[in-house]
């Protein structure tokens, strides 16, 4: 499924070198959680491989599906089925939630050659799905994200996913900003869309996600690099011991 | 002390090329002292600090510049709702294509059958609030405009009048040169909506004087056609009563040349005026909104909010004043001018003043510049909206606050769909 390979990147206004090599694979239907501290590159990876504008890939390759990501536009790379979950999902006033949700469903279906989505379906689907996130129907005829609390934005971004059906999901520090109640009901959201065929990318600080969220592999970014990886085990450890240990086992 | 050689010959080959169209009636008069105001002020020019910002010489010249015409079917804005058309084809009714304007609480007259009849309510008015917008600030073409004008509508709302009045203004001929004055008088406890759309003509001379009385609404909604080498320099004139309410929106979608003034006064206690501009500019295109606000009364409230989109060497430009005169305590006057420049070659000219003779007021403006935001746009596109549609979303949503100032959402969302439609017509 999401295959990474010695992926080195830098920013490109400072030419500061964030990624270093980071190699990493997930297969199908399987949950990788990342973890580290603040700076080592977690974020950026999950921006590079969406394509998002200032970072210039300087080696290495990632691959969708045997599909070359970094040679495709932002819009071209989610109609290939990948799907970031914003850590701060901007808000954009004057468009519509639904507007723009429904744009974008309609847009991936047409670079996939599928037929476009009509209005009704569309209200039905959302409705349905919103219902489950426990989405208030209010809440979706406002602007993007406009006047949304921190744990409605994160509810969205899952609304959006579930709509969207993307195959390799990336969710950047989904739990941040998110009481107990709301990260239950977000990893549940996500819970519900693991499926053989879906992989998910989880960035995490902290164990607590992971209580709802049970990864099958959870790695240790540091330094733009993957530095260890291992089991669910690996979470309980670094919540324990913090990531003093792991930094100098690899020193 | 006589106006300079060049202004005054300018102005004489204006003139000259102008035919009063009434030799006798009520208007005669005041179209007189219009003429004599445009001869003592003269027509415009780059030198008048006023015009320092945009080129009045195409609005000025003694034969019109022509304009591309293109299909009415390009500016349908308002077709989805319920309203009275009065159409206006290149300046001139046109009564076969007009419905029919009898409904309760409104008198409609039109200017060009209206100077033999009694209208003293328009003969009060006709040209006075013109006359007093010309201080501090001249404002010659609208005197122009009042001495020569050659149709236009009185009208007058006495009570709530239910559809709005639709101005349709077509521009079929390639040199058509419009000039059109329109007399609007809100009695007291009336409301009443003016929707205007339309390219108007190649070159398009208007005046809309507007006269709320105590406890009046005045509703007033524009779409500006985009004909893309169409003239225009648009003034209102409005003077609000007691508790009265006057709120106008224009939505300009392209057009060679457009300078639209607004200018109200405040004169009773407890008013509302609020001023709103959305405009999208793309290439040759120079877009000018300048507004004056007085507030002369106590407790009123203004608020101008106007938001360009530039792109391709597009030019806009914004003047607004504040003043807020001795006594007029308790004012809430609130300015903001902001373009989105989408490229480099784009330009935003900003002039915003505030001027306050009184201590007891809370007046605020602000103006800005910025490019897109790339974080929401790379959201938009991380989702799968491509990028040329994405930017356009990102310009509805930059629009949306300028657009937000409209308070029917009928008519909001048909201006929102005008503006949809228009960007993806002209999608990069």
């Amino acid at each position: 499924m999401l295959e990474i390979k010695n992926l080195r990147a830098s920013l490109e206004e400072e030419d500061k070198e964030i990624l270093k090599g980071v190699n990493l694979s997930v297969g199908a239907g399987e949950v990788h959680a990342i973890m580290g501290p603040n700076g080592s590159g977690k974020s950026t990876l999950s921006y590079v491989l969406s394509g998002k504008g200032g970072y210039e890939v300087t080696e290495g390759a990632a691959t969708l599906n045997g599909v070359d990501l970094l040679a495709m536009e932002a819009e071209e790379r989610a109609a290939a089925g990948l799907f970031l979950a914003f850590q701060y999902p901007v808000e954009i006033p004057g468009v519509g939630n639904m507007t723009f949700l429904r744009t974008a469903v309609n847009a991936q279906r047409k670079a996939r050659g599928q037929e476009e989505m009509d209005a009704a379906t569309f209200l039905k689907e959302v409705r349905a799905k919103a219902k489950e996130l426990k989405i208030d129907a209010e809440m979706l005829k406002r602007p993007v994200n406009m006047g949304f609390s921190g744990g409605e934005k994160k509810r969205n971004e899952i609304l959006q996913m579930a709509m969207l059906e993307p195959k390799m999901c990336i969710l950047d520090e989904t739990d941040s900003g998110l009481d107990v109640d709301a990260m239950k009901l977000v990893s549940d959201g996500v819970n519900a869309l693991r499926a053989p065929d879906r992989g998910f990318l989880v960035i995490t600080h902290y164990q607590r996600l992971l209580d709802h969220i049970v990864p099958d592999v959870v790695h240790i970014m540091a330094n733009g690099r993957i530095i260890k990886s291992g089991g669910a085990d690996l979470a309980l450890e670094v919540e324990h011991n913090g990531y003093a240990d792991i930094l100098a086992e690899v020193a | 002390m006589g106006l300079p050689q060049a202004k005054l010959t300018a102005t004489e080959a204006r003139l000259a090329a102008l035919a009063m169209p009434v030799q006798a009636g009520w208007t005669r008069p005041l179209r007189e002292a219009a003429l004599a105001r445009v001869q003592q002020m003269g027509l415009p020019g780059r030198r008048d600090e006023y015009w320092r910002f945009t080129r009045p010489d195409e609005l000025n010249s003694a034969a019109p510049v022509p304009a591309g015409v293109r299909p009415p079917a390009e500016n349908a804005t308002f077709e989805e709702l319920d309203r009275v058309r009065i159409v206006f084809v290149d300046g001139v009714f046109d009564p076969e294509a007009s419905d029919d304007p009898a409904q309760a609480g409104l008198e409609i007259s039109r200017l060009a059958e209206a100077e033999g009849q009694d209208l003293s309510w328009a003969a009060d008015l006709y040209g006075t609030l013109e006359a007093r917008g010309q201080t501090p600030v001249p404002r010659p073409l609208a005197a122009l405009n009042t001495a020569f004008a050659t149709d236009g509508v009185l009208i007058r709302a006495t009570g709530r009048v239910g559809k709005p009045v639709n101005l349709v203004y077509r521009h079929c001929d390639e040199t058509s040169d419009a000039i059109l004055h329109h007399v609007i008088r809100v009695e007291s406890g009336a409301d009443l909506t003016v929707l205007e759309t339309g390219p108007a003509a190649a070159r398009f001379n208007k005046v809309m004087e507007v006269d709320v009385a105590d406890g009046g609404a005045f509703h007033h909604v524009r779409s500006q056609g985009r004909d893309h080498d169409r003239r225009a320099a648009t003034h209102i004139f409005a003077r609000l009563g007691e508790e009265s309410i006057f709120k106008s929106f224009t939505l300009t979608m392209n057009g060679a040349l457009t300078r639209n003034e607004v200018v109200i006064e405040l004169v009773g206690d407890e008013g509302v005026a609020h001023v709103a501009g959305a405009c999208m500019g793309d290439g040759a295109f120079h877009h000018d909104d300048t507004v004056f606000i007085t507030h002369d009364a106590v407790n009123c409230e203004s608020r101008q909010v106007f938001k360009k989109v530039l792109r391709k060497g597009a030019t806009g430009v914004f003047q607004g004043k504040i003043l807020v005169k001795e006594g007029a305590q308790k004012t809430d006057g609130y300015q903001i001018s902001q373009s989105l420049l989408l490229d480099e070659e784009a330009n935003f000219l900003a002039k915003p003043e505030l001027e306050i003779y009184a201590d007891d007021v809370a007046c605020s403006h602000g103006s800005t510049s910025g490019a897109i935001d790339e974080d929401a746009l790379f959201y938009l596109r991380s989702r799968g909206v491509p990028k040329a549609e994405a930017q356009d979303m990102m310009v509805l949503s930059f629009l949306a606050e300028a657009i937000e100032e409209i308070e029917s959402e009928a008519v909001r969302d048909e201006v929102s769909a005008s503006l949809a439609a228009w960007l993806e017509r002209h999608r990069r």
